[in-house]
């Protein structure tokens, strides 16, 4: 990175001494972050009498490896983790594609009425979850949905406030001469949408869809509230049911199952994180 | 190829605004008819109602013999230029160009054919496979001109499409729209802010203003026989000046006097300026006709100003001399160059009165006066 572009370029450039402060920070800082992770690794790789003893054990002896394979018997790890997949790939499929379209009503198209109801789609982000909890129950079980997976991943298909948002102030920085130029040649609404403002779109999009998939893989409060049978659990709550189910957890096991649920995703964010940044800075240019 | 009319065109924006009134404007088939005013006129809107891109709030306009209000763009069968290029960012060069005749439906063969045929004439075969941002300006001004040619359209319309140029280009790319336009014979109709392209392209030349058509007639006619003050300071550069004086009558002589000093009307202006003695008017004088020199051939006793020297704006062989009199601060004589003149002296400047326009007082004053040629 040049120096211009660092965060600390006027104050701390200057001084020789404050690089070697600015990094103790950031040591300290990451090291208290990282903590409960190398944790999590190295109890999953432990025999169980070492999981919980007065004296903390960093390096596992022997390293059982074993613990992981053990796990995915112990219980329905891969039960759990299909289930989540499903419901990640739907969601992320569903919140990027709804919150697209909508974004784009909200900027290209032309109807009344139109900016009210986007300023009552923002105001929906300032309603907590714990409000809307107890009436989307009754909903969903006025629906026959409870004990299904259909409540994490049906709603997503009806957009969410914050990704139509989030693709509209980026919609509104593409030139207003680019879809007429397309309406010229005969393009329907649609397929400005399609062929322009998605291709267009690509960091943004990544964005909101790794949010959602990130939302879903992690979330807990909804698989908790509608789910009701064990074959339909996603990663979360299994483990969480995994947890609390006898008196004596197997911690082992139990790390080895957050490290593999906590792996994908960590691994994902690499992939993509290139495209992340690009899609939250957003510095795109449309000339041309 | 169409002709393209538009009769009694009003466009009132949201909020009462009326930004185009009253447009009535005939182009014939094949015509090249250039809009031109400043920024807010009214211009480009004009041109978006004709692209079908702006609804009109009244009025109709025809594209060959078709009423084509309610006919969606796409149908209408005519393609438009952009300031920016409009290029579809994430489109090779090829893709753009053919995009519009994929979505037709036409056959894989015809569409290469089109697409390559429009690459040649301008030039750009050795681009296709490039997107737009590895492109030069001039380069990306090409490819939308080949977006344009590749659907045959009745009617091109073009909205600034140089302003984004830098100026030699722009004399360039001119030039070239003008050899297309020839060699295409398609009606087009042209928006720009700048009068030397108007100048320069238009077979005939509309200068806006505020909504309104100033005067609609060939480039030359506008600029010798301007028909308000309005168009006369916007075509010719640098601008024509406005010297604003009385008509006086001394005894069989008609003056004009500017304040400091008087000229003698014309014998040409006689008849149309002699009802007005004693009223306010304004002559406007282009910079070329005036000079320094009591040798040039129109220098007589009684048609010289003493003007004061505040600018010399040496230009090779011309130069342009900013002068002022107590009531006209910023004049503009364009003359020969020679380095006899200093700043801040005084010296008589001759007007050319066979070349003088008088105009009503006011800021579009109507013409009064102007010499036929």
């Amino acid at each position: 990175m040049a120096a211009a572009d660092s965060p600390f370029s006027s104050t701390f450039r200057q001084k020789p001494w404050s690089r070697a402060v600015v990094h103790l920070f950031l040591i300290v800082g990451s090291l208290v972050f990282v903590f409960p992770v190398l944790w999590m690794l190295s109890t999953s790789l432990k025999p169980i009498e070492q999981t919980l003893t007065p004296e903390p054990v960093w390096i596992p002896h022997p390293i059982e490896i074993g613990n992981y394979a053990s796990t995915i018997a112990y219980i329905p790890f891969l039960r759990y983790a299909l289930n989540t997949v499903f419901v990640c790939a739907l969601a992320t499929i569903g919140t990027t594609l709804s919150s697209a379209l909508v974004a784009f009503s909200f900027t290209r198209l032309e109807w009344p009425g139109r900016n009210l109801l986007f300023g009552l789609t923002l105001a929906t982000m300032m309603v907590p979850f714990p409000v809307v909890m107890v009436p989307l129950y009754s909903v969903y079980r006025t629906l026959g949905w409870i004990g299904t997976l259909k409540p994490l991943w049906v709603p997503t298909f009806f957009g969410s406030a914050f990704s139509i948002f989030l693709l509209r102030q980026f919609f509104m920085r593409i030139p207003k001469s680019l879809p007429e130029a397309m309406t010229l040649d005969g393009a329907s609404e649609f397929r400005i949408f399609w062929q322009m403002y998605l291709p267009l779109s690509k960091a943004p999009l990544v964005v909101v869809a790794f949010f959602q998939l990130m939302y879903s893989w992690n979330d807990l409060l909804g698989p908790l509230l509608f789910l009701t049978d064990q074959s339909t659990f996603t990663l979360t709550l299994g483990l969480q049911a995994y947890q609390s189910q006898e008196g004596g957890t197997q911690w082992h096991y139990l790390m080895a199952a957050s490290v593999m649920t906590t792996l994908p995703i960590v691994v994902l964010f690499f992939i993509v994180q290139r495209a992340l940044f690009q899609g939250m800075s957003s510095t795109q240019n449309f000339e041309g | 190829m169409a002709s393209v009319t538009l009769k009694d065109v009003v466009k009132v924006y949201e909020g009462g605004v009326k930004v185009v009134d009253g447009f009535n404007l005939e182009i014939a088939d094949r015509e090249f008819v250039v809009l031109v005013g400043p920024s807010g006129c009214g211009k480009s809107t004009t041109l978006r109602m004709i692209a079908g891109l702006e609804e009109l709030s009244s009025g109709t306009i025809r594209i060959g013999d078709r009423v084509v209000n309610d006919v969606p763009p796409k149908d209408r069968d005519i393609a438009m230029v952009f300031q920016n290029y409009a290029l579809y960012p994430h489109m090779t060069v090829y893709e753009n160009m053919v995009f519009a005749l994929k979505l037709r439906g036409l056959g894989a063969a015809a569409i290469h054919e089109k697409a390559m045929r429009a690459a040649k004439i301008l030039g750009i075969e050795g681009l296709l496979d490039r997107k737009p941002k590895a492109l030069s300006g001039g380069q990306r001004q090409r490819v939308a001109l080949g977006r344009a040619i590749v659907r045959e359209p009745k009617c091109f319309l073009f909205d600034e499409p140089l302003s984004n140029l830098d100026a030699k280009l722009r004399v360039q790319m001119r030039a070239e729209i003008k050899q297309l336009h020839m060699s295409l014979h398609a009606t087009t109709v042209y928006v720009t802010h700048d009068q030397e392209e108007a100048m320069t392209l238009g077979d005939r030349v509309v200068v806006m203003k505020d909504g309104v058509i100033q005067q609609c007639d060939g480039a030359l006619e506008i600029y010798h026989h301007p028909k308000n003050r309005f168009v006369a300071g916007f075509l010719g550069s640098p601008p024509m000046n406005f010297f604003e004086g009385h008509l006086l009558a001394e005894g069989d002589r008609l003056l004009f006097d500017e304040g400091t000093a008087k000229i003698q009307v014309p014998e040409w202006a006689r008849a149309e300026l002699a009802p007005r003695a004693g009223t306010a008017v304004v002559m406007g004088v282009r910079p070329g006709a005036m000079s320094d020199q009591a040798s040039a051939r129109f220098a007589t006793a009684d048609n010289s100003l003493p003007m004061r020297v505040t600018l010399i704006q040496p230009l090779g062989d011309k130069m342009d001399v900013v002068l002022a009199t107590e009531r006209h601060p910023h004049t503009v004589a364009h003359v020969d160059a020679h380095a006899r003149i200093r700043t801040g002296e005084t010296l008589p400047v001759y007007i050319d009165t066979e070349r003088v326009h008088f105009f009503a007082p006011g800021a579009v004053g109507e013409r009064i006066a102007t010499k036929r040629r």
